[in-house]
């Protein structure tokens, strides 16, 4: 409990020099009924950092990063992301939140009923409600040239190949500039070539705005590709934490077969 | 015995046809959510499981437990409508985008509606009258019919069949595709962005479909009185409007913004907390239908009963 209240009083000063992890969870922990989904994370990333989650399927991945902006209350533990409390937050640091940390969902989330254009410009809009027109317009090119799909604008999703879907997410989830960027299962039902493009540009976008990226996935290639560090997370709690190299020659039988 | 064998057999048919629907819906929505496919087929299997474990012992009372547990549920979603309803901000572009898609896309289906009722309506009727030698009542007798109750009815059963079991679908499916999540994360409340525009403009174009209908259903009757006989247009809407009442029209008309919000509510109460998997999607889209087209008989009785009442 005193802990709790020392973070706390930490997220009052304004600059978070001195508290450089972007994302701070201790002892967090959901349950959904009796599923309990996660027991006991701790977890932290620093400013411009790639941690890769490693985990089995219904582990919890996507309900780990749903915390971090807000879309999935735990029960209980302290959750900071940059540097206030998640969980105690009004509206407006909330919305904040979700615009400092740009989120990938596993199936896109592509508005079916917009095109490509107005996919991207959603978040723009609803972040500034009077931007001038010319202003989106250059925002919307620009994050279209980032994933190299300048002439899909005026397309509506579904004339667009699952990897060109990925992109066009990727584009809307970094319009905003995000500092934080949130990866679930980017490559999950693609070819192995379009795997490797789209880890590629993951790395490029990480590369071009300094953003911290956590990056979920079961693709070890993937992993190899984008992973400053990586950890593996099984029955609700971190398991294991480390390099590639490292994890890779691991004792552990279930770290060890995420690399084969 | 009797009556227990005979409800297990009505609820194998039963069963039977919600299983058909469900089949074809899936196959309409398959597409949707290819990338899915392993977590559908393990949340499946994992029902199956479930339901192979407990065997519902007493169908009854868990039917009614169920039943009293969705009224809850809907309730509570229609108090969310409300409060967020008069919540600024307002989504207002959004809002006309709905009542464009609800009403405006409706048109063409309602008025064919309308034509054939009032057309078969008097062709039907025509006998009868005549062996009375009351020809003449023909235009009163089918519109205060229309105004009163068909007209109304059917377009309300119209919306939920198009407009409903859509919403369904489509809210359903961007729940599944995490649309909805991506929305609340660009800083958009979805319950509003979605729900309040979308069973606000029902609440507001049923009405004005059914006017439109009860219109189109009048000059269908029209030509039906004229294909046998002459009488004027201008004789015929005398006639037509003499029988009508004011306490005809306007309890007609309000009962409307009932039908329209119930389908609207309904469609996207379904489609908002649809489960995971097109299954999910196809069921949302069917029951809405169902259970919004249930409730405008509902409602509709009501209404009557409230009318003889005041009048
Ligand atoms: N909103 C929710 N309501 C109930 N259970 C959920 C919800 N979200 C996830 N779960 C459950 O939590 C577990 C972990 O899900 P998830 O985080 O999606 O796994 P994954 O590691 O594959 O991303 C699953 O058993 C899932 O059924
Ligand atoms: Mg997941």
């Amino acid at each position: 409990m005193i802990h709790t209240q020392e973070i706390q009083a930490g997220t009052n000063e304004p600059a978070n020099d001195l508290n450089e992890n972007l994302v701070e969870m201790k002892g967090v922990k959901k349950s959904f009924g009796d599923n309990h989904v996660l027991k006991d994370i701790n977890f932290t990333i620093k400013k411009g950092e790639n941690v890769v989650v490693l985990g089995k399927s219904g582990t919890g991945k996507s309900v780990l990063i749903k915390c971090i902006v807000g879309l999935i209350d735990p029960d209980g533990g302290v959750l900071n992301v940059f540097g206030k409390d998640v969980l105690t937050m009004n509206d407006k640091d909330l919305s904040e939140v979700r615009t400092k940390a740009g989120f990938l969902f596993q199936s896109g989330a592509l508005y079916d009923s917009m095109t490509v254009r107005e996919n991207l410009e959603f978040p723009v809009l609803r972040k500034y409600k009077s931007k001038p027109q010319e202003e989106i317009d250059t925002l919307v090119e620009e994050a279209l040239a980032n994933v190299g799909l300048e002439d899909t604008a005026d397309k509506m999703p579904s004339e667009l190949s699952g990897g060109m879907r990925k992109r066009i997410s990727l584009a809307r989830t970094i319009i905003l500039k995000p500092e934080l960027l949130l990866y679930d299962e980017p490559t999950t039902g693609l070819d192995p070539i379009t795997s490797q493009e789209i880890s590629e540009l993951i790395l490029e976008v990480q590369k071009k705005y300094k953003t911290a990226s956590i990056i979920i996935t079961h693709d070890i290639k993937c992993a190899k590709i984008t992973a400053d560090r990586i950890m593996v997370l099984d029955q609700g709690a971190f398991v294991a934490e480390g390099t590639f190299e490292e994890l890779k020659n691991s004792k552990d039988d279930l770290v060890r077969s995420f690399f084969t | 015995m009797l009556p227990s064998i005979k409800r297990s057999g009505l609820q194998q048919a039963l069963d039977y046809l919600i299983a058909m629907c469900r089949s074809a819906m899936i196959a309409q929505t398959g597409a949707l959510t290819m990338e899915n496919k392993d977590t559908q087929a393990a949340e499946v299997k994992k029902k199956e499981v479930a339901s192979d474990e407990t065997p519902p012992q007493y169908p009854l009372i868990g039917a009614l437990k169920a039943f009293v547990m969705e009224v809850g549920a809907i309730s509570k979603f229609a108090f969310q409508y409300f409060r967020e309803l008069v919540k600024p901000p307002y989504e207002f572009r959004e809002l006309v985008k709905q009542m464009h898609l609800t009403g405006y896309k409706s048109l063409a289906l309602v008025g064919i509606t309308g034509f054939i009722m009032g057309l078969v309506l008097t062709i039907q009727s025509r006998p009868v009258m005549a062996e009375f030698g009351a020809e003449a009542w023909i235009p009163g007798m089918i519109a205060v019919s229309i105004v009163r109750e068909i007209g109304p009815v059917i377009t309300a059963l119209i919306c939920a069949g198009k407009v409903g079991s859509g919403m369904g679908a489509e809210l359903g499916s961007m729940k599944v595709t995490e649309q909805i999540d991506a929305m609340e994360v660009s800083g958009t409340n979805p319950f509003k962005y979605l729900v309040v525009t979308r069973v606000l403009a029902t609440t507001l174009m049923v009405p004005i479909l059914v006017v439109f209908s009860d219109t189109i259903a009048l000059f269908g009757s029209y030509i039906g009185v004229n294909l046998e006989g002459k009488v004027s247009l201008t004789l015929f809407f005398t006639k037509a409007f003499e029988s009508l009442d004011f306490s005809d029209v306007l309890p007609a008309f309000i009962k409307c913004f009932f039908f329209g919000f119930i389908i609207g509510l309904i469609g996207c109460y379904k489609g908002y907390n649809s489960n995971k998997g097109t299954e999910g999607v196809g069921q949302a889209s069917n029951s809405a239908v169902v259970i919004a087209s249930l409730m405008v008989f509902i409602i509709d009785m009501i209404a009557v009963q409230l009318t003889t009442l005041f009048t």
